[in-house]
């Protein structure tokens, strides 16, 4: 039915079973929207968010994407500034997990504002020393160059690039695409950090509040260099999904080997810093303010030291172990442990730096305060998810996402015959 | 217009030993700024009290048990060195919180507040409040409402604005008289006109010659111990809350009781029977 859209040679699932798979997706999809709709329509009354946490599911939902969607401009950086040619292979899809990330990210923070027909006003209104001002201009700004990146990879579709013009325009955005590439290593550059600014400012909350250098608290650097880390594990683990749901291999391991070899150093140099950064605000930041490090992981039903450990060493040591060491990262079960783990771990990291940040109690008479999201939130933050899956289905099916894929099953159909 | 000489510094200081507890403060602050509230107000964790009452106590068994009332509006914090920086000012993104420079007071511009939170999630006293529903009145009440206060939509954030409105009558009053000087008793928040037990006093910590300078005694150098604090008490019954963290607040409360001055802030083992009777007990070595 559509098979004049589908990439030549390539072989596609039936159209009424793909969507088949489309219409489930899309079922969770509408739930998201039907919820999103109530809390524009009727207020941020439909969340569990209380006064103690101003911020919550929805912030923890926007870092994480993020966080994760910071394989697009790494693995760009990678490819156009560093001439890692492998990395072609894996490029375009990495741009389109980052599209979706920074689209969701968009989504939920017009979700996320008590008044979301105001939001311009980050923007007009501009304050120059807020974390989040920085946040929203690069945030926007890098969207935008994703799209841009996004488009070649559009036009490349079997019908489209029928089109002279569209052929053309494919082929001289792919010529001119390191300048994007660039600009979109410098705006995430900013925006990661910011994001980790946002916390690191906050001098009324010890458990937030980091030193740093000039304006810059070290939780901006740490967040830029945890994405970059992080980023090119959520795109191999989307890509073990993918090549998992379609039953095909789309990346040949050299390149699925290179980008974990680099992520685990990343993740490993990362975790350091981050080791040193933990030590520093507990021995010497947060008792300067009068808080033992017991009070942020004691007293309360959650929070215990467990959260610490897992995210600095399981999900954090382990996983960059496991990458950095050849013979594991070139076993498969080992290397999708270790990216499950570092996946978790740079969520972990987001969690911490946005809900445990309201939890734990400023005041000396103040008490812990925890929350459970309502459903409305839950919907509204797996409302990303369901779009995204059907973002990346609807390209798979019609764009040459994976340069590789033809060659990779026509060695497999000839080994089979 | 009235052009001071030295600018104002709005503050107060509340005696613990004083209050009661008995939230009159909280109720006419809510009348006097059309403060709206819940069908059900139990949950104290989004509902809208700009003077919230906490209740302390020394942890003791009977009979050595004892109970102190904290009032707590919005600090209007200095920020680090007293710059106007405050922990909420510096981190809203479309500036709809402002440090009134020739106040002190630090406040909150609700139609352009987008309601982002982050101000809430910077601010350590919990004394900034969301607007999670719309503000409804019961049938007559509207008309009780202070002409010369704003009412707040739902989706933005407020706070204490040390009854702002306050400060305007009594400035176009003194201009009125040709004065350049607003008198103490004309700018008093209604909380303070409100305390039946005179636990509140409110006034301009930089003029000599108002109440609350003459008790807090503020301090106009820096803590040699810690240059981001400014304002310190000279008084050594008198603290803030959590001053060591530089917010540098322009609400002092004031006790007799150790107990009552220690809970004011955090202090590692051995950390308070060093600094207890110092003036300004929050230095640490």
């Amino acid at each position: 039915m559509d098979a004049a859209l589908i990439p030549e040679g390539a072989k596609r699932c039936s159209f009424p079973k793909f969507m088949l798979g489309i219409a489930i997706v899309g079922a969770v999809l509408l739930w998201g929207v039907y919820a999103m709709l109530l809390c524009w329509f009727k207020g941020l009354n439909q969340t569990n968010m209380n006064d103690y946490y101003g911020f919550a599911l929805w912030i923890w939902a926007d870092l994480a994407v993020i966080a994760v969607g910071g394989g697009a401009f790494f693995t760009g950086l990678l490819k156009y500034i560093f001439k890692i040619d492998e990395l072609k292979n894996i490029i375009n899809f990495a741009v389109i997990i980052g599209f979706i990330c920074y689209s969701s990210a968009l989504l939920i923070l017009a979700i996320d504002i008590g008044q979301p027909l105001r939001g311009w006003f980050i923007f007009w209104h501009a304050n120059v020393h807020s974390m989040l001002t920085e946040v929203a201009f690069c945030l926007s700004c890098y969207f935008a160059v994703l799209t841009i990146e996004f488009i070649p990879n559009i036009l490349e579709n079997r019908q489209l690039n029928k089109v002279p013009f569209f052929h053309h325009l494919a082929h001289n955005m792919h010529g001119v695409m390191a300048i994007f590439a660039a600009t979109g290593a410098f705006l995430s550059f900013f925006h990661q950090g910011s994001l980790g600014g946002v916390a690191g400012v906050m001098y009324g909350r010890p458990f937030a509040f980091r030193e740093g250098l000039l304006i810059w608290p070290w939780s901006f650097f740490l967040f830029t260099w945890s994405a970059a880390a992080f980023g090119p594990c959520f795109t191999l683990l989307v890509t073990r999904i993918t090549e998992g749901v379609t039953g095909k291999k789309l990346v040949k391991d050299n390149v699925v080997h290179l980008l974990a070899k680099i992520s685990g150093w990343m993740i490993f140099t990362y975790m350091i810093a981050k080791i040193i950064d933990t030590w520093y605000w507990a021995y010497y930041t947060a008792p300067g303010l009068g808080f033992e490090l017991s009070h942020f992981y004691t007293s309360n039903g959650f929070y215990g030291y467990w959260i610490l450990v897992a995210e600095v060493i399981v999900c954090g040591v382990i996983p960059g172990l496991l990458l950095i060491n050849k013979s594991t990262r070139e076993n498969p079960t080992f290397r999708l442990v270790a990216i499950v783990l570092a996946v978790i771990g740079v969520c972990l990291n987001r969690w911490v730096m946005v809900l445990q940040i309201m939890a734990v109690p400023v005041m000396p008479f103040d008490t812990w305060a925890l929350y459970i999201p309502s459903w409305q939130e839950v919907a509204t933050t797996i409302l990303p998810v369901a779009y995204g899956i059907i973002l990346i289905a609807v390209a798979y099916r019609y764009l040459p996402v994976f340069p590789q894929e033809l060659e990779l099953n026509r060695r497999s159909e000839v080994r089979e015959s | 217009m009235i052009h001071d000489k030295k600018a104002h510094k709005y503050g107060m200081v509340i005696d613990l030993d004083k209050c009661t507890g008995c939230g009159t403060c909280a109720v006419s602050c809510m009348s006097e700024n059309n403060v709206p509230f819940k069908e059900d107000e139990s949950d104290k964790k989004d509902s809208i009290t700009w003077m919230r009452v906490y209740r302390l106590t020394n942890n003791k068994p009977f009979p050595d048990t004892e109970v102190a009332f904290l009032p707590r509006p919005c600090q209007h914090c200095g920020g680090k060195g007293d710059h106007g920086h405050s922990p909420c000012v510096s981190v809203c993104p479309a500036t709809a919180t402002d440090y009134g420079y020739d106040t002190g007071i630090v406040s909150q511009i609700y139609t352009r507040c987008f309601g982002c939170r982050y101000c809430m999630a910077a601010c350590p006293y919990h004394a900034r409040y969301f607007n999670w529903w719309d503000p409804v009145w019961p049938e007559g009440m509207e008309k009780y409402l202070s002409p010369n206060v704003s009412p707040r939509m739902r989706g933005v954030v407020e706070k204490c604005s040390f009854c702002y409105h306050r400060y305007q009558l009594a400035r176009e009053k003194a201009y009125a008289s040709g004065s350049d000087e607003i008198p103490e008793a004309d700018y008093q928040t209604a909380c303070t006109t409100a305390c039946p037990a005179g636990a509140i006093v409110f006034g301009d910590l930089n003029n000599p010659s108002h109440k609350v300078h003459q008790i807090v005694k503020p301090d106009p150098h820096p803590d040699p111990l810690n240059p981001d604090v400014v304002g310190k008490s000279r008084n050594p019954k008198v603290f803030r809350l959590l001053e060591r963290l530089g917010t540098n607040p322009k609400v002092y409360y004031m006790s007799e009781r150790e107990w009552v001055r220690k809970l004011g802030d955090h202090y590692l083992d051995g950390e308070w029977d060093k600094v207890k009777n110092v003036y300004g007990s929050a230095s640490h070595e």
